[in-house]
């Protein structure tokens, strides 16, 4: 390559790396504002900004919704395994709301420490699996529960 | 010696000449690959693939999405790189390459932003939300039309070349940003199911048809390159002898 041309790519180059750097300054010292949603832990150290609107994320807890019987209020709790959140929400839930899911609400938490939530998402993972599947992975893991049982129960 | 012969095929990838004759020769093959490769892909992914077991055939709308998702980025990836050679080498064809390819990218992107609004709807609950996959995306669509926009109102036919190379060179850095974003932060989209080197998190029933239609969407746009390339190569050697020659033989044929 001639002095010229690698001049040129070398300038091209310290350009990139320069507004590369800029660019991680500025994201890293964005970081809690791009997230979308504060986690369960978050939320109970504090880090979340308290009487403004902020969006919970996490799974909801297996056997914690609480439908209740005559409106369309639902009760739920939202966990990240180390700490968890009440979640309350009026209004039709997103189709793949279901118990283990993962879901991002958006609301203030009240004085009581739940979060009342105007808009409920659902997350779901990059995982895709033909029903079929899913069945036999069911099927299979009951299986061993059911295995586990009987001996534990011979035992 | 063995050094000039290897940089002899770059440098002749800058006679606009040898660019018209070689890639004449592999348009058909690329158009009837990408013709081949979608009408399988399709068919295969829209009628024979399974549903998924949560999302049930909504699902479907990732054939699309994806392969749309992945050519919006590559071809940025494809303008910064062509905005080096312009810049660096100062080789027309490659600035020609920026400013065709550009319109592809951004509508690849659209394709991506639009599927991926009308998936959202029925499986998050929402068309749009600021998480970080998504406003990265469309900061993306943003860049391709500086691009476009710097290559349409600069009338200076090698000052409009260099404008677009910056933004495209500088605008590079938005790429692992979009590709990391669902791994730096939280956000609502799911990480990347689809992958050529790790293994996919999905069937190979599932996975296969999704290869097919990303490898359509490739052979599509550089057929629609190709294409849009060669009428501006003819566009600016309008005056010399073997384009005149090349448009007389094609007036001749439809007469």
């Amino acid at each position: 390559m001639n002095p010229v041309r690698k001049k040129r790519l070398l300038i091209i180059l310290a350009i990139l790396a320069g507004v590369g750097i800029a660019v991680a300054l500025a994201l890293s010292a964005l970081q809690q504002n791009i997230n979308l949603f504060y986690t369960p832990t978050q939320i109970a150290s504090g880090e979340a900004p308290q009487d403004t609107r902020i969006r919970a994320g996490g799974l909801v807890e297996v056997g914690s919704v609480k439908r209740s019987s005559d409106t369309l209020d639902t009760d739920f709790v939202v966990t990240d395994g180390a700490a968890s959140v009440t979640i309350r929400y009026r209004g039709i839930l997103p189709d793949l709301f279901r118990e283990g899911q993962g879901i991002v609400a958006m609301g203030k938490v009240n004085a009581d420490g739940v979060l009342i939530a105007d808009q409920v998402l659902a997350k779901h993972d990059e995982n895709y699996m033909p029903p079929e599947v899913m069945q036999a992975l069911e099927q299979s893991a009951m299986k061993q529960k059911h295995d586990a049982a009987t001996q534990g129960g011979a035992q | 010696m063995s050094n000039l012969m290897n940089w002899t095929w770059f440098h002749k990838l800058g006679s606009p000449k040898w660019f018209y004759e070689i890639s004449g020769r592999w348009l058909p093959w690329l158009s009837a690959a990408a013709a081949l490769l979608l009408a399988v892909g399709l068919v295969w992914s829209l009628a024979f693939a399974p549903p998924d077991y949560q999302q049930g055939n909504s699902f479907r709308i990732i054939y699309i999405h994806v392969p749309a998702a992945f050519l919006a980025q590559s071809v940025y990836v494809m303008l910064a790189v062509a905005g080096v050679v312009g810049l660096v080498w100062k080789m027309k064809l490659a600035d020609v390459a920026v400013q065709q390819a550009a319109p592809i990218g951004a509508w690849m992107t659209v394709i991506a932003l639009v599927t991926g609004a009308i998936w959202g709807k029925p499986t998050w609950g929402t068309y749009w939300v600021w998480d970080a996959r998504l406003t990265s995306m469309l900061i993306l669509l943003f860049l391709y039309f500086g691009v476009i926009a710097l290559g349409q109102a600069i009338s200076n036919r090698d000052s409009a070349a260099k404008a677009c190379a910056v933004l495209a060179i500088v605008g590079v850095i938005n790429i692992p940003i979009i590709k990391y974003s669902v791994e730096w932060w939280n956000t609502l989209h799911q990480p990347a199911t689809f992958s050529v080197i790790e293994k996919p998190a999905m069937p190979l029933e599932m996975w296969l048809p999704l290869l097919i239609m990303v490898l359509g969407f490739y052979c599509f746009f550089g057929a629609v390159l190709l294409l849009r390339m060669r009428l501006e190569v003819l566009k600016r050697e309008a005056r010399s002898s073997w384009a005149k020659a090349e448009v007389k033989t094609h007036v001749e044929k439809s007469l």
